[in-house]
């Protein structure tokens, strides 16, 4: 047995962002032990960087609002390929999760009766999104960090020891899961990034909630932490991952400078007012308004323009279509030649509102550009440009527990997968990550209270995760040592090149051709120095969890010959209804034990209960679903 | 446009250690951080250095450039003239890690000391009603994104390490501040900020004000305030008097 450091709790959530904060405060308020592992120090995940707001249909900007149209917007925005059941249970619940918030001290800006405000955001009828100027994400993720505090002072007052029922281990990252002979989940092995020494955790439950996978291409809004991890350990330890193809690519991200592209400009901006337009100054999205949002969207400037004061007799502005369709056109008009001096499209608020009210509304951005770019943002307006932002797909989950079919293993947030179907709406992140962190944890809880006995891991599987860590101290062939660091960035350049936001066959099939390659050569990857903080070894174990995931990108972005939200096929332009019903399933077969084969199988989509599909009209419908699926509406029985 | 940038970064670990000179190219636009990655992929892969997400929004990558604490994701090669030699050493206040990380639990500790959020027993969830007005007091110290160079800089802490256990640091000074001005927040501690988490000993130099990076007035409107509150309940007359009277 090689040394390690052992640890026994009832839950160990493995990241703490919003999603595994939640499912901390929920599984210690069931009274359970818990461990939260995070890769950063506490309260620097990447929650932090969500900007524009939490989407709940609150109904305090507009009291129209109400879960149900929450739930319509959100199958559009995924172009009704999402787990029907998340999207309701996340709608009907992102209110409590808010306003809970406020108990645990939260303070989101204001309506002028003192509820809490709400601000318009793409494919969100009405103005939804609580927020905090402009970091709301930060808000979230202190406000919940501050509750587990407060949660550890009540331990204090109880039984002498903050950590008594919740502890931190930060900068700690878990390498793999273990599972006993029945194939439970019997824990979780991982070291410590200080002193590179191992660490056990003996548990029964893991709520996975690691976020995406955006480190795996090139221009990207994720920090380094986002290399797939909670998508690897899910698979390895035998769960299927659901929707890999669809990736969302943010329609504005800075690109310029070349060190800070990639780096995100709220939604917000345009929420507010703010306006896309081309080098010739020409409002372009009013050219992009694709078939299936036809009347949903202002057909003039002038229309879109009067929308922000009044909403019941004027349309949306296209400038807040849904991510995907914003990002698409961009693209399409850089390729065009209509593009800015470095390559975007002009972002321009400063025409739109007074300085100080830019300021007011969105301080980070104006502080970002000023700081980075030397912009001012009240005085010109930005260039922008798509950057890897979100994955949409994930662990598969049963909707009401977030358990996966792993027992013992959960997962919420990003990491999870079908809650936004083929694109995610801005502002349903912050709320997914609430509704579903708080089920994890109770799912967790229900699991751990209703077994009979502990499962345990064999020594033999933590031997065998052991040597898998070390094994790039001591590659298998030192004299073609391979250095981690080149690795990610063919890595990345691949993905970025082939798997991107536009995507042809022949391109994966190249993609696939030189991820093969990278996995042969992340074998040779090989480190120097010691295990003491050394970020190299870091960056050479989580670069085969960034291997897997790609392999499940470009495998599932193979096999579906349609365009769907965050996946757009140059050879296979056109929305098919089929492919609709139809998921792509990614599991692991064999092979290696630390980059195992993965497969990929279409699997069909449990159909929507009656009285949900019965919310939209038949004629929108009609542009999604077969006829078949049709044939019991109300619609089309009258 | 990219040039040779002359690099001295502190290597080593609690035993000790010393400044290594390195030449890395560096680009328009580029940060320091940027340059410290390109030391990493290049020339010194196990260069220790913590960060996260490169817009300064986490706080992670502080450290002394130039004997100055900055964000290194925040501090532009345009700063520096192309023949200066940057400097670049891990926060002194807390002990040494590895290279340019650096133990921080300190902050971590104090946190936990803070009286957390207290709301009116009888208000449910959905219920509050605050002012916009009234939430831009705290909203201002809630914008802290933890980078703890306001803790690092203050020489009560920074000077004399003796006064660690007795003072929890502007931040969380300054978190006391955020609550008792937390519309809804009903607990008092104003006693606690001056016995327990050493607010006496600030001198309002205003050094934490300088480094912070979110360009919060952490000594003008969350300190000032905070001395003035536990003042006019300490060393208000009539108060001590009611008080010497009224005692419970």
């Amino acid at each position: 047995m090689p040394e390690v450091e052992r640890h026994e709790y009832d839950v160990v959530v493995i990241g703490a962002g919003g999603a595994g904060l939640r499912a901390v405060i929920e599984a210690r308020q069931r009274g359970l032990r818990v461990a939260v592992v995070c890769k950063s120090l506490f309260g620097k995940a990447h929650t932090v960087m969500a900007e524009g707001g939490c989407a709940a249909a609150m109904g305090n900007a507009n009291p129209h609002d109400s879960w149900q149209v929450h739930f319509q917007d959100t199958m559009r925005g995924g172009k009704f390929l999402n787990n029907w059941r998340m999207a309701e249970l996340h709608a009907r619940e992102a209110p409590d999760r808010v306003w809970e918030l406020e108990t645990y001290g939260a303070l989101f800006d204001r309506t002028p009766d003192g509820r809490i405000s709400q601000r318009n955001f793409g494919g969100h009828t009405y103005p939804r999104l609580a927020h905090v100027g402009d970091r709301t994400g930060l808000e979230l993720i202190r406000t919940m960090q501050q509750k587990i505090v407060s949660l550890q002072q009540e331990d204090y007052a109880a039984h002498g020891d903050y950590e008594a029922r919740v502890k931190v281990f930060a900068e700690c990252t878990i390498t793999e899961l273990l599972v006993d002979e029945s194939g439970r989940i019997a824990g979780a092995f991982g070291y410590w990034r200080e002193s590179g020494r191992f660490v056990l955790f003996d548990a029964p439950a893991v709520v996975i909630a690691t976020g995406g996978i955006g480190k795996s291409y090139k221009v990207t809004s994720n920090s380094w932490e986002y290399t797939g991890d909670g998508h690897a350990l899910a698979l390895r330890a035998g769960a299927a991952l659901i929707n890999m193809e669809f990736i969302q690519f943010h329609p504005t991200g800075m690109i310029w400078p070349p060190s800070v592209k990639g780096i995100l400009v709220t939604e917000g901006v345009r929420g507010d007012g703010g306006v896309l337009k081309n080098s010739e100054g020409e409002r372009f999205m009013f050219s992009y308004i694709p078939p299936v949002f036809k009347g949903q969207y202002a057909e003039t400037e002038e229309e879109a323009d009067r929308w922000y004061e009044d909403q019941e007799n004027n349309r949306r502005t296209p400038d807040l279509l849904p991510r995907d369709e914003v990002a698409r056109a961009i693209n399409s008009e850089v390729k065009a030649g209509r593009d800015s001096p470095h390559g975007g499209v002009y972002l321009d608020i400063a025409s739109r509102m007074p300085a100080a009210e830019i300021v007011r509304r969105l301080p980070s951005m104006h502080h970002q550009f000023l700081e980075l770019a030397d912009v001012d943002i009240t005085k010109e307006p930005m260039e922008v440009g798509p950057t890897c932002h979100y994955v949409m797909g994930g662990i598969e989950v049963d909707p009401d527990t977030a358990a996966a079919s792993v027992p013992g293993l959960f997962a919420a947030g990003e990491c999870s997968g079908g809650m936004h179907g083929s694109n995610r709406l801005g502002g349903n992140s912050l709320s997914d990550l609430l509704v579903f962190g708080r089920r994890a944890g109770i799912g967790a809880a229900d699991y751990v209270e209703g077994l009979t006995e502990r499962p345990r891991a064999t020594d033999a599987a933590i031997d065998a995760a052991a040597r898998t860590a070390l094994s790039p101290f001591d590659p298998a062939a030192p004299d073609s040592a391979e250095n981690p660091y080149t690795l990610h960035a063919e890595l990345q350049q691949s993905m970025h090149d082939l798997v991107g936001i536009i995507r042809r066959a022949d391109e994966i099939e190249r993609a696939l051709a030189e991820l093969a390659t990278l996995r042969e050569r992340i074998r040779n990857v090989a480190v120097e120095g010691n295990r003491q903080f050394n970020p190299g070894w870091h960056l050479a174990l989580d670069l085969r969890n960034m291997l897997l995931v790609c392999e499940c990108v470009a495998r599932a972005a193979l096999l579906r010959t349609e365009s769907r939200g965050g996946h757009t096929r140059d050879d296979h332009p056109s929305m098919d209804a089929e492919w609709r019903r139809t998921l792509l399933v990614c599991r692991t077969d064999g092979g290696d034990r630390s980059i195992p084969d993965v497969t990929v199988t279409p699997e069909r989509q449990q159909p929507m209960r009656p009285d949900l599909l019965a919310l939209f009209d038949i004629d929108e419908l009609g542009k999604y679903y077969t006829d078949e699926e049709l044939a019991d509406h109300p619609g089309r029985r009258s | 446009m990219g040039y040779q940038a002359a690099f001295r970064v502190w290597r080593g670990d609690a035993d000790g250690g010393d400044l290594h000179d390195y030449t890395v190219e560096a680009n328009e636009g580029e940060v320091v951080l940027d340059v410290v990655h390109r030391l990493q992929a290049t020339q010194t892969p196990d260069l220790a250095v913590r960060w996260n997400c490169k817009a300064g929004k986490c706080g992670s990558c502080s450290a002394e450039i130039n004997g100055k604490p900055r964000l290194m994701c925040m501090t532009r090669m345009s700063t520096f003239d192309p023949d200066e030699t940057i400097t670049v050493t891990p926060v002194r206040t807390f002990p040494i890690i590895r290279d340019l990380v650096t133990d921080v639990s300190f902050n971590y500790e104090k946190a936990r000391e803070i009286p957390s959020f207290t709301p009116p027993p009888d208000l449910a969830p959905g219920e509050y009603r605050m002012q916009q007005v009234d939430v831009e007091r705290s909203q201002e110290f809630r914008k802290c994104i933890e980078c703890f160079l306001c803790q690092n800089v203050c020489h009560v802490v920074r000077d004399h390490e003796d006064n660690k256990s007795a003072f929890a640091g502007p931040r969380y000074l300054m978190r006391i501040a955020e609550l008792e001005m937390h519309p809804l927040d009903v607990a008092d501690r104003r006693d606690a900020a001056q016995d327990q988490h050493g607010l006496g000993l600030c001198n309002i130099t205003k050094c934490c004000t300088e480094v912070c990076p979110e360009n919060i007035h952490i000594t003008d409107n969350a300190l000032i305030p905070m001395k003035e509150r536990v003042a006019g309940r300490r060393y208000d007359p009539i108060v001590w008097l009611g008080n010497k009277l009224f005692r419970r």
